[in-house]
């Protein structure tokens, strides 16, 4: 693979225009990535979902040239209805169309030259792979006490034009003091076997507030991995939502440090998976200061031969006393091929907290379903809606009421 | 007259041995193998023990797994590296002239916590190998115990003699749960071990007594490598007693025991353990390191094994003590306490394997961390695909007291079956200050209040040990924690 890694690699040099620093900290990850490979089971955090298996089962050959040189057509029928929105367009790893038309022009800044060193301490190679094959970065900044008046949608898509295909996306972002910027990750992808690799990172300045919603609904044969990290200053709030549905494989993985006092961080994910879907979601909360905060809430529905997996981690360090953590995780297999997996983890070195998780997973109880036929519904029905009520709880939790509408819009739940 | 032969080569082996370079003293009262790991080594131990060549032919099997494995390092608590070729992998117990003569020789703050635990003082003797009184001879007690097992057709005894009188249990069972080809500790314990209890309850037999290996004779000193054999036959019941609550100092740093259970059909093992080794002083310097594999079958139908255990001692404790519920409806459970203090270190927790239809297991687990010590519970509840209509909960609670040390939970749940079901809990909190003034105004002192407090929290393990065991546990808990308020 090393040789097929540095073949593309060179041919994206050639073909794009990087400058020479570009370049050079472009080669220091490749060099990195051949070193190290695609993660495995061998690695703790990649114990349940091997995806150097599931590259190779589901993509044989997996290329890593991209063709940055030439813009994709934007095909408009992929935009979300009913809601006003900004526009941030990724196709096959270019960013197509940026569109903050319903914002105040002068609050928003947008870079490209940044600095592509990666911050903090991190173990995870498909970081190094992104770093080394993107295209371009941007830089989202929200300036002080401003609040976006519009959700930003990002569309992520990709063509006809790629196949088993590495593609490759990164963004950063700033929420200066006092903003609020609430984000939706939209994946409206073709099924061409490709391998997406996503990585966010947020910087939350004091007070502000994010808000990710993280839609993948759409049934496809691509493999993806997301990876958010997030700094978040004093009394900064981040919420993120995952539906985690429509992908071969989906790992989506939150590292949140909460550095600031009364920061707080709230993550719930639904995975509803059905044929021989694998998806994965892992968070670690590391509370770093006192009076922190932090909430997870995980639900699966897993249809035949589907299988989830979700680490999570809450990490309170000496200082952190008074730190609030929870974390519930919930199952419900529907057929006797389906697997659950959980790796709830407490990390905990300060006393006076309040931490715990529980886990739970299991088959649809009889007895309600028995409930709702004695009172007329059909076993299909019954099932149906005990599985919807199971789900809405975690949707629920989603504090952006237009927001919550449209996601209830798209899963069909009312 | 084949087995004529082999002894017959095998003790011209043992002439050569002689002439190893290092030597071996033959001095009866003074054996010891020369230090370091190998072949020659395993076979000087087996000889000693007279084994049989299909012993011999175990641990050598086991030693060239050992040759490919690694020792793991995923645990939590980090220690120095062992140099295994620098240690004895056998010496015989110490003769009457290196032992105390009496009690004054001894640590006065060991006899200071005797004196807390209330352990009388022939029995305090007895534990450091002093000489004891004919009048007090704890021999006499165990012969008495012995004749009333051998009535109802129990075997216990040590492993030594179990190889010897009943090789054709022992071949039958030992590295049947935990066999030669498991990971790097076990596989090191079946290559060298020395000595240890073996067990077995014949059709129907319900033990009349606890067995414990206090009772057994000549149980003391049985080595850094200890194997624990326990078998229930169909039907029978079993509850044996490890360790005892009184402190244990030792000179062998590493403790690698392994402990096999096998329940068959009806069976019911239950195995309690109090650990309280040496843990090192306040400034961590010293201590055992306990990393001790234990793991029972249950085999046969409606089979049951249940762990219970006390850890309090030991510098570093790594063990998870394991079912395998392998028959229909047969069931695990595991209760443990876990106190760390000072600069202690645990890992522990169990493994729960669901593989038979309607198993159930049930796991509490009570972490209480003080000073500045770290406390890990790991654990695993594997529900198999055919392990329909099974089901397991787990609790694990831990306490903290001061913000210099850690607790932790790391469990991994796996559930493969529809029709099952795991429920997982698990929180972390600290003694209130309410509780602790509630308990100071009614005339306890700092300490006695902690004692209460954390005694109610473990209660539900407490419960789980015998009789006279819960008593000396529940004062043992109390004592581990001293100097951990104020």
């Amino acid at each position: 693979m090393s040789e097929q890694l540095q073949l593309d690699f060179d041919k994206i040099i050639k073909t794009s225009k990087f400058s020479d620093d570009e370049i050079q900290s472009k080669k220091f990850f490749l060099k990195k990535f051949i070193e190290n490979g695609f993660p495995n089971r061998k690695q703790e955090d990649w114990k349940f979902l091997d995806i150097s298996q599931i590259i190779k089962r589901n993509i044989s050959d997996l290329s890593f040239f991209n063709d940055y040189s030439l813009p994709n057509k934007i095909d408009p029928s992929i935009f979300v209805d009913g809601l006003e929105h900004n526009k941030i367009i990724f196709i096959n790893g270019r960013v197509e169309k940026i569109d903050f038309s319903y914002e105040d022009q002068n609050k928003i800044e947008i870079k490209h030259d940044i600095e592509k060193n990666i911050s903090f301490d991190y173990k995870n190679s498909l970081i190094d792979l992104n770093s080394a094959f993107i295209n371009k970065v941007f830089k989202i900044i929200v300036n002080k006490n401003y609040s976006l008046k519009k959700p930003l949608i990002i569309y992520h898509s990709t063509n006809d034009k790629v196949k088993s295909t590495n593609v490759n996306l990164r963004l950063d972002f700033e929420l200066g003091e006092n903003s609020c910027l609430r984000l939706i990750d939209f994946f409206a992808d073709n099924t061409n076997k490709n391998f997406i690799n996503i990585f966010y990172n947020f910087n939350l300045l004091k007070d502000s507030i994010l808000k990710n919603y993280k839609i993948d609904k759409f049934k496809n044969d691509n493999l993806k991995y997301s990876f958010n990290n997030i700094e978040q200053d004093n009394n900064s709030v981040s919420e993120t939502f995952i539906l985690s549905a429509g992908s071969d494989y989906f790992k989506n993985e939150i590292n949140c440090n909460l550095n600031g006092e009364y920061s707080s961080a709230f993550i719930n994910g639904v995975f509803s998976l059905k044929e021989n879907q694998q998806h994965e979601i892992r968070t670690t909360i590391n509370h770093l200061v006192e009076n922190t905060k932090s909430y997870q809430l995980i639900k699966s529905v897993l249809g035949k031969n589907a299988k989830s997996a979700y680490q999570g981690k809450i990490f309170v360090n000496s200082k952190a006393q008074k730190t609030d953590g929870y974390q519930l995780s919930k199952a419900i297999l529907l057929d006797e091929t389906s697997e659950f997996n959980a790796k709830p983890e407490l990390e905990i070195y300060a006393d006076d907290v309040k931490c715990s998780h529980g886990s739970a997973s299991g088959s649809l109880n009889e007895d309600s379903i028995f409930y709702l036929m004695s009172r007329g519904l059909n076993y299909q029905q019954s099932k149906e809606l005990l599985i919807n009520g199971f789900l809405l709880d975690v949707i629920e939790k989603i504090t952006d009421s237009e927001i919550k509408k449209l996601i209830k819009n798209i899963i069909g739940l009312k | 007259m084949r087995e004529d032969y082999k002894m017959d080569t095998r003790e011209k082996d043992i002439e050569k041995l002689k002439d190893y370079k290092y030597g071996f003293t033959t001095d009866i009262e003074n054996i010891k193998a020369p230090k370091g790991l190998n072949e020659n080594v395993i076979k000087f131990i087996s000889n000693i023990k007279k084994e049989p060549q299909w012993m011999l032919d175990f641990r050598l099997k086991a030693y060239e797994r050992l040759k490919l494995l690694k020792e793991p390092d995923w645990q939590k608590p980090k220690y120095p590296k062992i140099d295994y070729q620098d240690l004895y992998y056998y010496s015989a117990p110490k003769s009457m002239k290196d032992k105390p003569k009496s009690l004054d020789e001894l640590d006065p703050k060991l006899l200071e916590t005797y004196k807390k635990l209330g352990i009388p003082l022939q029995e305090q003797a007895r534990l450091n190998g002093i000489a004891v009184d004919a009048v007090f001879d704890s021999v006499s007690v165990a012969t008495t115990f012995k004749g009333e097992l051998t009535k109802q057709g129990i075997i216990f005894c040590s492993m030594s003699e179990a190889i010897q009188k009943h090789p054709e249990l022992v071949k039958k069972y030992l590295g049947t749960v935990i066999p030669v080809t498991d990971h790097f500790f076990a596989t090191l314990n079946s290559a060298v071990f020395t000595d240890g209890s073996f067990v077995y309850i014949p059709e129907g037999v319900k033990c009349p007594m606890e067995l414990s290996t206090y009772f057994r004779i000549n149980a003391s000193e049985t080595g850094q490598f200890e194997r624990t054999l326990i078998i229930a036959d169909k039907g029978s019941y079993v509850s044996y007693l490890e360790g005892c609550t009184a402190p244990m100092r030792d000179e062998n740093q590493l403790h690698a025991a392994n402990v096999e259970l096998i329940a068959l059909d009806d069976a019911e093992i239950k195995y309690s353990t109090v650990q309280n080794w040496y843990p090192g002083d306040e400034n961590g310097k010293g201590g055992i390191y306990n990393f001790v594999t234990k793991r029972g079958l249950c085999k046969g139908k409606n089979s049951k094994i249940s762990w219970t255990q006390v850890e309090t001692g030991s510098a570093i404790t790594w063990k998870y003590p394991s079912c395998i519920l392998k028959g229909d409806n047969s069931t695990g459970e595991f209760y443990s306490i876990a106190i760390t203090n000072n600069h202690q270190k645990a890992d522990t927790g169990t493994k729960m394997i669901h593989l038979g239809k309607n198993t159930k297991s049930k796991i509490i687990s009570k972490g209480i961390s003080a000073g500045f010590s770290d406390m890990t519970y790991r654990g695993l509840v594997d529900i198999n695909s055919k392990a329909k209509n099974s089901s397991n909960y787990t609790q694990c609670d831990s306490l903290l007291m001061g913000n210099k040390c850690g607790a932790h939970t790391v469990p991994y749940i796996k559930n493969k079956n529809f029709d099952s079901n795991i429920a997982h809990e698990a929180t972390t909190s600290k003694i209130s200050e309410e509780q602790l003034h509630y308990c100071q105004q009614r005339g306890l002192n700092p300490e006695e209040a902690v004692g209460l407090i954390v005694n109610g929290f473990c209660k539900e393990v407490l419960q789980q040990l015998p009789m006279e065991f819960a008593v000396e546990a529940q004062k043992l808990v109390g004592i581990s924690l001293e100097g951990s308020v104020g």
